[in-house]
């Protein structure tokens, strides 16, 4: 699975995208999210305020409680400041 | 093309012109058009907009095909540019086309207030004290609830 990322958290994170594997019991982008979370401490940090991150399954906006089932590209931002 | 996410300059009047010039049913156009602000108390030097092309294209069309109905346009097109830009460089236009003005009118502050908060740009703001990203708006949440 591909993860994206845009604006200050690509910043923060150094890195515009990664691919994952995530384990089965991860289901939805909240589930992604905690994952990713346990398993890099800087993303940890990037991620903390929870309610400052906006996703997107294959190019379509989700909220945390969407299923990963079908996704192929997830994509983590801020909110959008558009216009 | 209605909906359009470029990375190029654009002139703001060839776009109007263009978009007026078939549609003989039209009472009223309405165009909007956003600048890069570069004021005395917040002076900046360039603003760079990050996107996500994809989603913005598909944001972009649900809330342009969202106006035409609710609003019962002749026609709509939005045009947002993503790159880095000086003041008074155009950011983004949106322009509709209806048999009387109140649907024109109404019709362009509801794409202008949807495409804030739900179209994937991200404003980066370089000045005199540095770089920052522009944080969202609470001013801009409030103006898109009040069509829902």
């Amino acid at each position: 699975m591909r993860v994206l990322y845009f604006a200050w958290l690509r910043e923060r994170l150094d890195r515009s995208e990664q691919q994952v594997e995530p384990p089965e019991q991860v289901k939805t982008v909240a589930d992604l999210i905690n994952w990713m979370a346990e398993n890099d401490e800087a993303f940890a940090l990037a991620v903390e305020k929870r309610s400052l991150i906006r996703a997107a399954i294959n190019a379509q906006i989700v909220s945390h409680d969407a299923s990963l089932a079908d996704a192929h590209t997830i994509a983590l931002f801020p909110p959008m400041t558009g216009g | 093309m209605t909906v359009r996410v470029i990375s190029q300059h654009f002139d703001p009047g060839e776009q109007i012109n263009a978009f007026v010039k078939d549609h003989h049913g039209a009472g009223a156009a309405v165009t909007f058009t956003g600048l890069v602000r570069s004021s005395p108390s917040d002076p900046i030097t360039t603003l760079t907009l990050e996107c996500y092309p994809e989603l913005a294209v598909n944001q972009l069309d649900a809330i342009r095909s969202e106006a035409l109905t609710r609003f019962n346009l002749l026609a709509a097109t939005i045009i947002h540019r993503y790159g880095t830009m000086k003041p008074g460089n155009p950011i983004v236009q949106v322009m509709t086309l209806a048999p009387h003005r109140g649907d024109a009118f109404d019709g362009a502050q509801f794409l202008m207030d949807y495409l804030k908060t739900d179209a994937p740009f991200w404003k980066k703001e370089t000045g005199p004290a540095g770089t920052k990203w522009i944080e969202s708006k609470s001013s801009d949440d409030r103006a898109r609830a009040r069509w829902e």
